[in-house]
């Protein structure tokens, strides 16, 4: 299983190491070549501003809107779950707009107001310590999300179908659970396409 | 239940800038063209260092109305530098919600003994160091992030080339050295044995290490990554140049791809007079802004 990591800016080298840890192979995509015999994306936290700048000027855009139509899972944390929503609030275009959430950036306030906090993450774990940082949170759901979890109200993790989103970093401790998660999503996609038989 | 101010919080933000370039700005105009440019924070400035050398006296914190107005301008992080040692200056940037503050010496020097004493703020320092003791000393003190002092607005990469450089062989070397050497080592460095012992268990700064003073062009960026930076500070390098908004997407792109050198000859095409350089040696020791701090 060849998951790879996003890396035109942000933690990329800690989501490589988490992945490894869980037994994945990952590599670090700079390019859209690159993109093509993966099974599975991690969108890491960073500046979503940099990164969207980027995928655009390097035609990552549709290569990977095409991964996803293919069924092939993608992760996106803090940053990375802006580029999937398809909306954000206060700005009119998304980046890859494919998952049906509305989030709101820096929702939580400035660095000062960045925080940590154990979770509930439904199906993931009863307490992960998850880091804050100028985080996103989503604003509103379509029918087919499922939520995760929340912090004081606020959505801070989701899933749709193959799309995983969290507005913390879970690649800034040493809790492997929620990649685990995320390789169990990929697993299950490749068992379904050895199934139809693609 | 919340917990703000963590090291984790302070040292993750610095880790989210990775592969980014910091951009110095001193208005909200320019701030915009940063953002823009696919900057992944800015610095708010009063002056660019190269108009702070020229302009002589005494260099102070910005007026916190221009930082603000940048943090109005931008979505993206805004750091702001406070004199070394001038802790109340980084209470006043604190209160006016950067979410970086650089002690720094751009700005002339508050206390020629001791630097803030960073553990007790909640926002994140980042302060800049020429050698491994030196960055070990600052992170002790509780800052979140380094960088190399080089020299700032010099537009002359070398210093930076030279810091990065030694704290990559010291760091190798004390990675390299027995247990038992450690707390000598320790000593000749001046550097917290703890923390000198967590470089040696990891191979690494224990935050985030990027290259700042005297980078100019998006070459400059790219050798800085190749000597192990985590990311780059350019100060007057983009608004000194002839085109700002060229230098600074060509600067933002050289730094994602440095290893592609096809595409930093491309980048580096017609980008029009960089600003203008100083060569290190015409510079009184004295008036050298990386001999601030210790």
């Amino acid at each position: 299983m060849k998951i790879g990591v996003l890396a035109l800016q942000g933690a990329v080298r800690e989501h490589v190491s988490l992945l490894e840890k869980v037994g994945a192979q990952a590599i670090a995509v700079k390019r859209a070549e690159q993109l093509a015999d993966l099974d599975g994306l991690v969108l890491p936290g960073g500046e979503s501003t940099t990164m969207g700048k980027l995928m655009r000027k390097y035609d990552l855009v549709d290569p990977i809107v095409e991964m996803h139509q293919q069924g092939k899972p993608i992760f996106g944390t803090c940053a990375g779950m802006i580029l999937l929503a398809k909306k954000i609030e206060g700005q009119e275009e998304p980046h890859l707009g494919l998952m049906d959430i509305t989030v709101k950036r820096n929702a939580f306030g400035r660095q000062v107001d960045s925080f940590e906090a154990d979770l509930f993450i439904k199906g993931v774990a009863e307490d992960f310590r998850a880091v804050f940082i100028r985080a996103p949170y989503i604003a509103s759901v379509g029918p087919e999300v499922e939520i995760l979890s929340e912090v004081d109200g606020n959505i801070v993790a989701a899933k749709q179908d193959t799309l995983l989103a969290a507005s913390f970093h879970p690649e800034l401790t040493d809790d492997v659970r929620v990649h685990q998660y995320f390789v169990k999503m990929v697993r299950e996609s490749l068992d379904k396409k050895q199934s139809v038989g693609v | 239940m919340r917990q703000t101010g963590t090291n984790r919080v302070k040292r993750g933000m610095a880790e989210m800038q990775k592969g980014g370039v910091i951009m110095d700005v001193v208005n909200a105009e320019q701030a915009k063209i940063a953002e823009a440019a696919g900057a992944v924070a800015v610095m708010a400035l009063e002056r660019v260092p190269a108009d702070i050398r020229a302009a002589g006296g005494v260099a102070r914190m910005a007026d916190p109305r221009i930082v603000e107005e940048v943090m109005n301008a931008v979505s993206i992080p805004v750091m702001a530098k406070a004199r070394i040692g001038h802790f109340v200056e980084a209470r006043i940037l604190e209160a006016i919600g950067v979410d970086y503050i650089d002690e720094s010496e751009v700005l002339t020097p508050a206390d020629e003994m001791f630097h803030i004493d960073k553990t007790q703020f909640t926002v994140p320092f980042v302060c800049g160091a020429r050698n491994l003791g030196e960055a070990l000393r600052r992170i002790g003190e509780g800052a979140s992030m380094i960088r190399t002092k080089g020299e700032p607005g010099t537009g002359n990469v070398v210093e930076a080339v030279r810091h990065m450089r030694t704290m990559q062989s010291q760091i190798r070397k004390v990675q390299n050295m027995s247990r038992d050497e450690l707390m000598t080592e320790a000593k000749e460095l001046g550097a917290p044995f703890e923390l000198l012992l967590q470089v040696h268990e990891t191979g690494k700064l224990p935050v985030v290490n990027f290259a700042a003073g005297g980078i100019a062009t998006p070459a400059d960026a790219a050798l800085m990554m190749h000597l192990g930076a985590d990311g780059v500070f350019v100060g007057s390098g983009i608004f000194k140049s002839e085109n700002p908004e060229k230098y600074a997407r060509a600067i933002v792109e050289a730094t994602t791809h440095y290893e592609d050198f096809d595409l930093i000859a491309k980048l580096s095409k017609d980008l029009g007079t960089p600003m203008t350089g100083i060569e290190i040696s015409q510079i009184r020791p004295a008036e050298r802004m990386q001999e601030r701090g210790w």
